[in-house]
C-alpha cells in the first residue's frame, strides 16, 4: 500500500468527479445523441405471445429493403452462451425468432425508416401468423411434467441444476431449534436513466462495421458480433459512449446489436435502434426472481450450526452471452451462507427456464437475494431462541481474528471487522431506544419496527473465480495503456467502460497518486475497442480494483522511464528522483513533466544515450495478489412505520455502515452506497413486474412498474470503516454494488419486527400494501378462525 | 412510442376549435395539456387524425367571480391554482389538492378541463371537485349545456361529452372558512394515482353534507347519508359497501380507512 491521502488529489481524496463538467450540462453524448447522414431508424416487430408456434411473418407489399425477417440474415448465428458446468442445458437466442417465439416481447422482423415513428407504421403493418402454446410462468412449476417444454429438444425446463452438501447431516444433529420459510423476490427490471440503444455504420476506410452501443462491456460485444456475424475482429470495432446507467442492463451481447450491425453491413447505410421503454419493460424485464425454501439450525445459546436452503432462479428463455443462465442461481449456492461461521450446509439450486426474458444480474447479482433469504430467517430463528436478532448476529459473524477467513464454500474473505460493523450499526440506530418506543406504542396506530442486515460483498472476481464457471468470458489480467503525451500530459486507456462510476476522477486521481500528475493533465479514454487494452469491461464490482490496479502498475512502469530521462537532466540517480506535483523532484532541483516528455518526443537528440527505448508509453497487465476477489461488507439498519390499515411502510430511519477498504476517492463511494440503497429500497418496496397466466407482462409502463423517487428515498447515513484488503493495489474494495444488496433484507426484517405481535409474516418482496394485508389478515384468520370471513 | 402521424390545429377561438371537432367527427381529438393523451399517442392507443389544441384559447384560460361560484377556464393549469394566481372558491382546499398532483411537471401543463374529460376515476379533481358538489359548462357547435358533475361522469375513462363537445369552463360553489373539508388519498408513492380517496364536505351555511368515496374504477360515489356516517348511525363499511359494491376486499378496506381518515381530518380542522 503506498501513501493514502498523501496528496490532495491521489487515493484518498474527495475529489469533485472530473466528468460532472460534461455530464450535469447537458454535454455528455449519449447514443441518442449520434446522428449520422442517412441513418434509418429501426422498429422491432416483437412478439405479442409468451410462447408460441411461428406458422409466418408476413412482409407487407412494397417494402423491399425495409423489412427483414430471420430468413434474410444469412450466415448469421443466434447467440449461444453456454456454461461448462456439467448438466447445463444449452439454448440458441435467435437474432430474429422463426420457429417459435418464447416469450413476450422478442424480436421478429425489423423494420427501417427514415424516422422511428415511420418505421412504427411499417411494424404495425408485418402480418404475424402465431400459434399460441401454454406459457411457463410460475417458476415453482416450470419442472413439472405437465409443462410444457421452452426448449423442445430439452427433457425439462431447467438450464442448469447444483447441489452442494458440506457436513450437513453432522451439523443439523447438534441443533435445538430450526426454522422454515418459504421467501420470494419478484421479476425485476433494472431501470437505468438511459435505456439500451445501438447505431451501427459500415466504416469503408477501415473496412469495417463500427456499433455504437450502450454496454458496460465493448470488448465482450466485439467478441460476441464477431462470432454471431463470422468476421474477423478485425472487421469489428464497437464504441460506447457516455453510457446513462448500467446496472448490469448492458453487461450483454444483444440480438439488436448483432442485427443492427447485419443491416449496417448490408445496406451500407447508418442504421439506429433506441430502445423505448415500452419494449424494456415489456421485452427486457429480466432479474432478481429467486424463490427460496430456506431452514436454519441453531443451537439454544444462539450458536448457528446449518443452513439447508432450496433456491430456484426463474433465468427466462434464453442463457445470456457472456454471463449464461446459470450464473445467478449456482451464486446462490455459493454464496448463501454470508458473513457468517457455521459448520453445515446443504443447498439445491435450479436455473427455470421460462417463458420470459432472460435474466441478467443486476447489481448485487444472486446477493441481494440471497441475503434476504439468509436474513430474514434468521431474524425468525433469532425470534424463536428467544434472542435479540442483532445478537444471535453478533455471535455467528467471522470474527476479525479469524481474517482471511475461507467460508464453508471456500469463499476467501480478505479482511475486515464484521462484528464492529454490527456493533456500530446497533449503536447508531439506538436499538435500545427504537425497542422503548416500540413497547410504548405509536398515537397514530402504527407500528414501529427495526431490522438488520449484514453481508460481505466479492467484488473483482479473478481467473480462478471465473474460470470455473466456463461462461463465455473469463477475467484474466486487467490491462490498462498510460502515455505520457508530448505536452506532459497523461492519456489512460482502459478497457472498461464508466457509466456514472466516475472512473475517469478515480483513474486520474490514482494516476496522480504514482506520478504526481495533476488530475486534470490526465484524459482517461474508455469504452472504444479501437483505442483501448482488451477488458471483460465493468461489472462485478471490479473496476477500481481491477483497471485501478492496471493503471497503478503502468504508471509505475512509466514512472521509472520518467525518472530515468530525468535524473539524466539533473545528474541525478534515477533513485534519487521522486515524482510530485506535476515535476520530477530531486532534492531542490526538478524537471517539469512537459520537460520530460518534450526531450522523449521532440528533442531526442538530448536523450541519454542509455535512455529506455520502449518510451514513454506501457501497458501493463495486472491481477490481485490473490484473484479470489476483494469482499467489501456492510450492515444496514433501518427503522420502519407499518401502517396496519392500509399496509403502508414509512422508513423512518436508515444506516449503512459499510467497509471499502481503502477509498480511493470517499465521495464517489458514498455516491455508489446511497445509488444502490435506492435501488435496493426500489426492490423491498416497489419494483415488480407482474405476469398473467399467459406469461403476458402486467407493469408494461412505468405507471405500473414503480421505481422509487426522489420522495421515496429517505435520507441515508453512512458510516465508512476502511480496513485496507491485502490483496489490492491501494487496499480498495469493490463496492459498486453493496448498496443495492442490503434493503430488502434490513427493510423487510424491521416489517416482520414491526408485525410481530400480530403473528403476521410477510416473505416475498416487494412488501406491497396488499402483501402486508394480506399477511396481517392470514394472521388474523389464525388467530380467530371464526372472525376471517370479517373485513 | 411514436404516434401515429396525425394533423394538429392550435385553436385560437372555441368556434374554430368547435368547427374543426365537428368537420373531423370521431378522427378529431381535442387536447390540452397533453398529459394523459400525449402518452396515450405515444402508444397508439389513441389514433386521431387530428388534435385541436384548445389550451391556449383567452375564453378558456379566464377566471371569473360569479359572485356565488367561480368560474375557471378549462385551460387552467393545476400549477395556476397550486399558486394562488387565481381566486380560490374555497378556503384553499383547491390549491391543496393541487399541491398533490402528480408532480409539479405534470401540473404546470395539465389542466382542470382535461383532467374531468379525461375522467380517470382516481385523478384529484375528479373527485375533489365532485366532492364540492361543481358543475362544467360544455359547449359544441350545437350549442351550450350545464351538467354538475355528479352526472358528468358514465363510468371509468368516460363522461356523458358528445363528439364534438368540449368543457369550456368548470363552475365552482363559494365555500366559506365555516365549512369543514377533508380530502384524503393514498398513494403508493409520490406522483401516482391515489389507490383510494374520501373527501369530505359539511357545509353548514349551504347545508350541504358530502362524503365521497374515490378510486374505485368507477366514477366518484357520495355516500347516500353522510350525517349518519358523522353521527355515527351508520357505520363507515357498511356506507361504503352502499355506496361503492363489488370493492375487492383489500379495496374495500383501503377505502374504508380513506373515510375514516377524512372524516377525522375535517374533525381536527374544524377543533383546530
Amino acid at each position: 500500500m503506498q501513501g493514502q491521502g498523501r496528496t490532495a488529489s491521489g487515493v484518498g481524496a474527495a475529489l469533485l468527479r472530473l466528468e460532472d463538467d460534461r455530464l450535469l450540462t447537458g454535454r455528455g453524448r449519449f447514443i441518442g445523441d449520434i446522428r449520422l447522414p442517412g441513418m434509418l431508424d429501426v422498429a422491432f416487430v416483437r412478439s405479442p405471445v409468451a410462447h408460441g408456434r411461428v406458422l409466418s411473418v408476413e412482409k407487407p407489399a412494397d417494402t423491399e429493403g425495409r423489412v427483414f425477417v430471420h430468413a434474410d440474415l444469412a450466415g448469421v448465428a443466434g447467440i449461444r452462451a453456454d456454461s461448462g458446468l456439467q448438466g447445463f442445458r444449452s439454448s440458441i437466442q435467435p437474432i430474429l425468432a422463426h420457429d417459435k417465439v418464447r416469450h413476450v416481447g422478442e424480436p421478429l422482423a425489423a423494420c427501417l425508416a427514415d424516422t422511428r415513428a415511420e418505421a412504427e407504421d411499417l411494424a404495425e403493418q408485418v402480418f404475424l401468423d402465431i400459434e399460441e402454446l401454454p406459457a411457463v410462468v410460475d417458476m415453482t412449476r416450470a419442472r413439472d411434467p405437465d409443462q410444457p417444454l421452452v426448449h423442445e429438444h430439452w427433457s425439462e425446463n431447467v438450464f442448469l441444476e447444483t447441489s452442494v452438501d458440506i457436513n450437513f447431516e453432522a451439523a443439523k444433529a447438534a441443533a435445538d431449534v430450526s426454522v422454515h420459510k418459504t421467501l420470494r423476490t419478484s421479476r425485476q427490471s433494472m431501470a437505468p436513466m438511459e435505456g439500451r440503444g445501438v447505431v451501427a455504420y459500415w466504416d469503408n476506410q477501415a473496412e469495417q462495421i463500427v456499433v455504437y452501443t450502450s454496454t458496460q462491456m465493448p470488448h465482450i460485444v466485439r467478441n460476441g458480433l464477431a462470432e454471431c456475424l463470422g468476421l474477423e475482429q478485425g472487421q469489428v470495432r464497437v464504441v460506447a459512449p457516455d453510457v446513462g446507467g448500467g446496472f448490469g442492463y448492458k453487461g450483454i451481447l444483444l440480438g439488436e446489436e448483432v442485427c443492427l450491425a447485419w443491416l449496417a453491413m448490408h445496406l451500407r447505410r447508418p442504421v439506429r435502434w433506441i430502445e423505448d421503454r415500452r419494449e424494456h419493460l415489456i421485452g427486457n424485464s429480466n432479474c432478481r426472481e429467486h424463490h427460496y425454501e430456506i431452514t436454519g439450525y441453531a443451537a439454544n445459546d444462539g450458536r448457528l450450526l446449518a443452513v439447508e436452503c432450496e433456491a430456484i432462479v426463474d433465468s427466462g428463455a434464453y442463457s445470456i452471452y457472456p454471463f449464461s443462465a446459470c450464473l445467478e442461481a449456482a451464486q446462490v449456492a455459493s454464496i448463501l451462507p454470508g458473513p457468517y461461521r457455521f459448520d453445515g450446509y446443504r443447498c439445491r439450486t435450479w436455473s427455470v427456464c421460462s417463458n420470459k426474458p432472460a435474466i441478467l444480474p443486476y447489481r448485487g447479482v444472486a446477493r441481494t437475494g440471497v441475503c434476504f433469504a439468509l436474513e430474514v430467517m434468521l431474524d425468525e430463528l433469532a425470534r424463536k431462541i428467544g434472542m435479540e436478532p442483532s445478537e444471535f448476529r453478533r455471535r455467528n459473524l467471522v470474527p476479525p481474528e479469524a481474517m482471511p477467513f475461507t467460508n464453508i464454500t471456500n469463499k476467501i474473505f480478505d479482511s475486515g471487522d464484521y462484528v464492529e460493523c454490527l456493533d456500530r450499526a446497533v449503536q447508531a440506530i439506538d436499538l435500545p431506544a427504537v425497542r422503548a418506543r416500540q413497547a410504548l406504542g405509536e398515537p397514530d396506530g402504527r407500528r414501529i419496527g427495526v431490522g438488520f442486515s449484514v453481508f460481505c460483498e466479492q467484488g473483482a472476481h479473478g481467473t480462478s473465480v471465473y474460470a470455473g464457471w466456463g461462461i463465455p468470458m473469463v477475467p484474466g489480467f486487467e490491462q490498462a495503456t498510460v502515455r505520457l503525451t508530448p505536452d506532459g500530459g497523461l492519456e489512460v486507456r482502459v478497457g472498461i467502460q464508466s457509466h456514472g462510476q466516475g472512473l475517469e476522477t478515480t483513474l486520474a486521481q490514482v494516476s496522480n497518486e504514482i506520478l504526481g500528475i495533476e488530475p486534470r493533465r490526465v484524459k482517461v479514454v474508455h469504452g472504444d475497442t479501437a483505442l483501448t487494452p482488451y477488458s471483460t469491461g465493468t461489472w462485478g464490482s471490479r473496476c477500481m480494483v481491477m483497471a485501478g490496479g492496471a493503471v497503478a502498475a503502468a504508471c509505475d512502469k512509466l514512472g521509472e522511464r520518467m525518472r530515468a530521462i530525468a535524473a539524466s537532466v539533473m545528474q541525478a540517480a534515477p533513485d534519487e528522483v521522486e515524482l510530485r506535483d506535476g515535476a520530477a523532484w530531486a532534492g531542490e532541483r526538478c524537471v517539469s513533466l512537459k520537460e520530460i516528455a518534450g526531450l522523449w518526443y521532440l528533442r531526442p537528440q538530448d536523450l541519454p544515450p542509455d535512455v529506455d527505448p520502449a518510451g514513454l508509453e506501457v501497458t501493463q497487465g495486472y491481477k490481485t495478489v490473490r484473484d479470489t476477489g476483494t469482499f467489501s461488507y456492510a450492515c444496514h439498519a433501518v427503522v420502519v412505520a407499518v401502517d396496519p390499515e392500509l399496509g403502508d411502510v414509512e422508513i423512518l430511519d436508515y444506516l449503512i455502515v459499510e467497509d471499502a477498504g481503502v477509498m480511493v476517492n470517499p465521495m464517489i463511494v458514498d455516491g455508489q452506497v446511497h445509488g444502490g440503497a435506492a435501488q435496493g429500497i426500489g426492490t423491498a418496496l416497489y419494483e415488480e413486474m407482474r405476469y398473467d397466466v399467459a406469461g403476458q407482462p402486467m407493469s408494461a409502463t412505468f405507471a405500473d412498474y414503480h421505481l422509487p423517487g426522489a420522495s421515496e428515498i429517505p435520507p441515508i447515513r453512512i458510516d465508512h470503516m476502511e480496513t485496507p484488503s491485502p490483496i489490492s493495489r491501494f487496499g480498495q474494495k469493490g463496492i459498486g454494488e453493496s448498496g443495492a444488496i442490503g434493503p430488502p433484507a434490513a427493510i423487510t426484517n424491521a416489517v416482520n419486527d414491526a408485525l410481530k405481535d400480530t403473528g403476521a409474516f410477510v416473505a416475498e418482496v416487494p412488501l406491497t400494501p396488499g402483501r402486508i394485508l394480506a399477511a396481517l389478515a392470514e394472521a388474523r384468520a389464525a388467530a380467530a378462525p371464526e372472525l376471517a370471513v370479517q373485513p | 412510442m411514436k404516434p401515429v402521424a396525425f394533423d394538429l390545429l392550435q385553436a385560437g377561438d372555441v368556434a374554430s376549435a368547435l368547427a374543426a371537432l365537428a368537420g373531423g367527427g370521431d378522427e378529431a381529438k381535442p387536447i390540452s395539456g397533453t398529459q394523459s393523451i400525449g402518452p396515450m399517442l405515444n402508444l397508439r392507443l389513441a389514433r386521431p387524425s387530428l388534435a385541436v389544441d384548445i389550451s391556449r384559447i383567452a375564453a378558456l384560460r379566464e377566471c371569473r367571480d360569479e359572485g356565488d361560484a367561480i368560474l375557471y377556464g378549462a385551460a387552467i393549469t393545476h400549477a395556476e391554482i397550486e399558486d394562488g394566481a387565481l381566486p380560490d372558491a374555497t378556503p384553499g382546499w383547491m390549491a391543496a389538492a393541487a399541491r398533490r398532483i402528480a408532480y409539479r411537471a405534470v401540473r404546470n401543463r395539465g389542466t382542470l378541463g382535461g383532467s374531468l374529460a379525461h375522467a380517470d376515476p382516481a385523478a384529484d379533481w375528479v373527485n375533489v371537485l365532485t366532492a364540492l358538489d361543481a358543475s362544467v359548462v360544455l359547449r359544441s357547435v350545437g350549442g351550450e349545456r350545464t351538467v354538475p358533475l355528479t352526472g358528468f361522469f358514465s363510468g371509468s375513462f368516460s363522461t356523458v361529452l358528445e363528439p364534438g363537445e368540449i368543457i369550456t369552463h368548470v363552475r365552482v360553489r363559494k365555500r366559506s372558512a365555516a365549512a369543514r373539508w377533508a380530502y384524503w388519498k393514498y398513494c403508493r408513492k409520490v406522483g401516482e394515482f391515489a389507490m383510494a380517496s374520501a373527501a369530505v364536505l359539511i357545509d353548514p351555511e349551504r347545508t350541504e353534507t358530502r362524503i365521497l368515496v374515490g378510486a374505485i374504477e368507477r366514477p366518484p360515489a357520495l355516500l347516500r347519508d353522510p350525517e349518519a356516517v358523522l353521527a355515527g348511525r351508520l357505520g363507515i363499511a357498511e356506507a361504503v359497501t352502499e355506496a361503492a359494491p363489488g370493492l375487492s376486499a383489500q379495496s374495500q378496506a383501503l377505502h374504508v380507512a380513506a373515510v375514516g381518515r377524512a372524516i377525522a381530518m375535517a374533525d381536527d380542522r374544524n377543533n383546530g
